[in-house]
C-alpha cells in the first residue's frame, strides 16, 4: 500500500492501515489483502469476479471491511459481492470505494452487491464513494444494491458520495418481508460538470413491513442530480421517502418520487423539497458573525452531516 | 449610544405599484445600559426597525450612528462583529445543525459543558437534554424560541435586538425571561413586545402607531399616555391580570 492507498482508505472507510477482524481489500481489480474468520467467512467466487461474505447465525457486534481502491486510468472494474446474513446476526459492513485517477482514460468501479438477510438479522451497511486525481479521465461509479429482507430483519443503508465523482448511476432494489425494516440515509454532493443519478425501487411485501428513505443532496457548479424512487406497498405497511436538495450556482436537481399503494392497507408518504439555501438561514448565521460564504458552508455541512 | 437619524423605509405596493411607507422619517436614540421596549399595533413597522438596525434591510433614507460612527452601510456580519446581537421573532430551523454547534458558532469558539449549561439554563433548558438535538422541527416552537435566546446570550455583544422574545414561551417562564433582561441591564437592549410585564422592565418605551412614530419616553410617562389611549395598549392589561390570577 502506498500513500495514495492509505489516504483513500482513510477517506472511504476511516481505516488507518489494515483493519482488525474480517476484511477484503481490493485494488485495481485484484485482491490486496484478506482476512476470513470463522464468524464471518469471505470466499472468492469461482464463476465471476467477486466474493461471497457469509455471516454465521447469531454473530453479533462484529464488523467487516470490504473497501475497493482504483488508482489507474483506462480501467473498468465490475465486481459481484453477495452477502448471506444468518439468523439473529447483527453486523456492520463497511464498504466504500475510492478512485484516484491522474490519467486521461476513464476509471470505473461498478459494485453489484446483493444482501440476503435471514430472519431477525440486522445489518448496518456503510458505503462511501469518493474520487480524486488531476487527470482528464472520468471517475465513474455505477453501483447496484439488491436487498432481500426476511421476517423481522433490518437493513440500514448509509450511503455517501463525498465529491470528485464525475458520473454515478446508483440503483437500489429492495424487497421487504413481514415485520422487516429498510432504513436508507443517502447523501450526495456534486460540483462542476458532475452528474449523479440515484434510483430506488422498494417493494413492501410483508405485513407490517417498513421503509424509510431519506436522501439529502447538494448540487453546486453546473452539476446535475436526478433522484427517482418507486415505493410499492403490497400489504399492510408503512413507507416514507424524503428527498431534500440544495442547489447552488447553476446546478439542477430533478426529483421524481412515485408511490403505489397496491394494498389499501398500505400507508405511503413522499416528501420532496429542492431549492436554494433559505435566505433566513444565511441571515441568522451572518447575524452570529459568519460571512455569507461561511454561513453557506455551515448550512451545507449541517445538511450533509 | 445608538441613534437613528431621519430613517425612512418604504416598499412597493404590488397591486398599485406605488411606494408604501413603513417607516417615515424616524428619529430615535437608544442609550447605553438601558432597556427600551418598542410597542404598538401589528404592521406599524416595529420588526422592520429591528431588521434595519441589524442590517437585514437597508433604509430608503437616513443614517444609523453607533457610538458616533455611521454604520448605515455596514453588512450584517460587520454589525454582528461590532456587537449587535439579534433574537428572531420566528427562530430559524436548520437541518443537521445541533444546538451545541449553533451555540459554538454564536460564541465563536468551542464551548465547554459549563458554558453551554449557563446559556441554556438561563432560558430554562437543561443542557444535557438539548446539546445534541438538531435545531429543526423536532423541537417545539417554545423550545426553538428559548434556544434562539440562548444563542443570543452565547454570542454576547453590546446591542441586543429582541423581537417579541415572549412569543411562544409559556406564561410561567416569564420570570426567567425577565431575569435574562436583568442580566443585560448594562447593555443597549431593544425589545419589541406587546406584553405588560415586559413593558414593566423597560427604562424607555417607544410607541409606534401605523407608519408614524408617535412618541417615546420614560416608562412612567408613557404608561400614563397608554392608559389614556386604551385602544393602543389593550390586551396586555387583561393578560397581565389573567397571568396573576392564574
Amino acid at each position: 500500500m502506498d500513500k495514495t492507498d492509505e489516504a483513500l482508505l482513510d477517506t472511504i472507510a476511516d481505516l488507518h492501515g489494515i483493519p482488525e477482524g474480517s476484511f477484503n481489500i481490493r485494488k485495481n481489480g485484484k485482491l490486496l489483502a484478506r482476512n476470513s474468520g470463522t464468524d464471518i467467512e469471505i470466499v472468492s467466487k469461482t464463476d465471476k469476479d467477486g466474493i461471497d461474505i457469509i455471516v454465521k447465525p447469531n454473530v453479533k457486534n462484529k464488523s467487516v471491511h470490504i473497501p475497493v481502491l482504483l488508482t489507474v486510468g483506462d480501467f473498468r472494474d465490475t465486481v459481484y459481492n453477495d452477502f448471506y446474513i444468518g439468523e439473529n446476526a447483527d453486523v456492520t459492513i463497511i464498504a466504500g470505494c475510492g478512485i484516484h485517477n491522474d490519467a486521461c482514460g476513464d476509471a470505473e468501479h461498478d459494485g453489484i452487491h446483493s444482501f440476503y438477510l435471514s430472519k431477525n438479522a440486522k445489518v448496518r451497511y456503510v458505503e462511501k464513494h469518493y474520487a480524486s486525481g488531476s487527470g482528464s479521465g472520468k471517475k465513474v461509479f455505477d453501483p447496484v444494491t439488491k436487498i432481500y429482507l426476511k421476517e423481522n430483519s433490518c437493513f440500514i443503508l448509509e450511503s455517501t458520495q463525498l465529491g470528485g465523482v464525475t458520473y454515478t448511476n446508483r440503483k437500489t432494489v429492495a424487497s421487504v418481508g413481514k415485520n422487516a425494516q429498510l432504513l436508507v440515509k443517502e447523501k450526495i454532493l456534486t460540483d462542476g460538470e458532475e452528474r449523479a443519478a440515484t434510483d430506488f425501487k422498494i417493494r413492501l411485501n410483508g405485513k407490517n413491513s417498513r421503509a424509510d428513505v431519506v436522501s439529502r443532496s447538494v448540487a453546486k457548479g453546473k452539476s446535475l442530480q436526478k433522484f427517482q424512487s418507486d415505493l410499492i406497498g403490497k400489504n399492510e405497511c408503512f413507507g416514507h421517502v424524503e428527498c431534500d436538495g440544495i442547489v447552488l450556482n447553476d446546478a439542477r436537481i430533478i426529483s421524481t418520487p412515485k408511490i403505489d399503494a397496491v394494498s389499501p392497507e398500505a400507508s405511503l408518504v413522499h416528501e420532496a423539497a429542492v431549492g436554494k439555501i433559505a435566505g433566513e438561514q444565511l441571515l441568522k448565521l451572518m447575524s452570529l458573525g459568519l460571512t455569507e460564504q461561511e454561513a453557506e458552508n455551515t448550512v451545507i455541512q449541517g445538511f450533509l452531516n | 449610544m445608538l441613534e437613528l437619524k431621519d430613517i425612512s423605509y418604504s416598499v412597493r405596493d404590488e397591486v398599485h405599484g406605488k411606494r408604501q411607507a413603513i417607516l417615515d422619517h424616524v428619529n430615535l436614540t437608544f442609550d447605553d445600559a438601558a432597556i427600551s421596549v418598542i410597542t404598538g399595533p401589528n404592521g406599524s413597522g416595529k420588526s422592520t426597525l429591528i431588521k434595519i438596525l441589524m442590517g437585514f434591510e437597508k433604509p430608503t433614507t437616513g443614517r444609523i450612528l453607533f457610538n458616533g460612527e455611521d454604520i448605515t452601510a455596514l453588512s450584517v456580519t460587520e454589525r454582528a462583529r461590532k456587537g449587535f446581537t439579534i433574537a428572531f421573532q420566528q427562530p430559524v430551523r436548520f437541518k443537521g445543525i445541533t444546538v451545541k454547534k449553533l451555540l459554538e458558532i454564536a460564541c465563536g469558539k468551542k464551548m465547554d459543558t459549563e458554558g453551554m449549561c449557563d446559556c441554556l439554563s438561563s432560558v430554562g433548558l437543561c443542557a444535557r437534554n438539548y446539546i445534541d438535538r438538531t435545531v429543526d422541527g423536532t423541537l417545539s416552537g417554545g423550545e426553538l424560541k428559548r434556544i434562539e435566546l440562548a444563542t443570543a446570550i452565547a454570542k454576547g455583544g453590546d446591542v441586543y435586538l429582541l423581537d417579541e422574545p415572549e412569543a411562544g414561551i409559556d406564561l410561567w417562564s416569564f420570570e426567567d425571561l425577565v431575569k435574562i433582561f436583568d442580566r443585560l441591564r448594562d447593555k443597549t437592549v431593544i425589545i419589541v413586545s406587546h406584553q405588560q410585564r415586559i413593558l414593566d422592565t423597560a427604562d424607555k418605551i417607544v410607541l409606534f402607531d401605523n407608519d408614524k412614530l408617535i412618541s417615546a419616553g420614560r416608562k412612567e410617562e408613557m404608561f400614563e399616555k397608554l392608559s389614556q389611549r386604551p385602544a393602543l395598549c389593550w390586551r396586555n392589561i387583561k393578560e397581565n391580570e389573567y397571568g396573576q390570577n392564574g
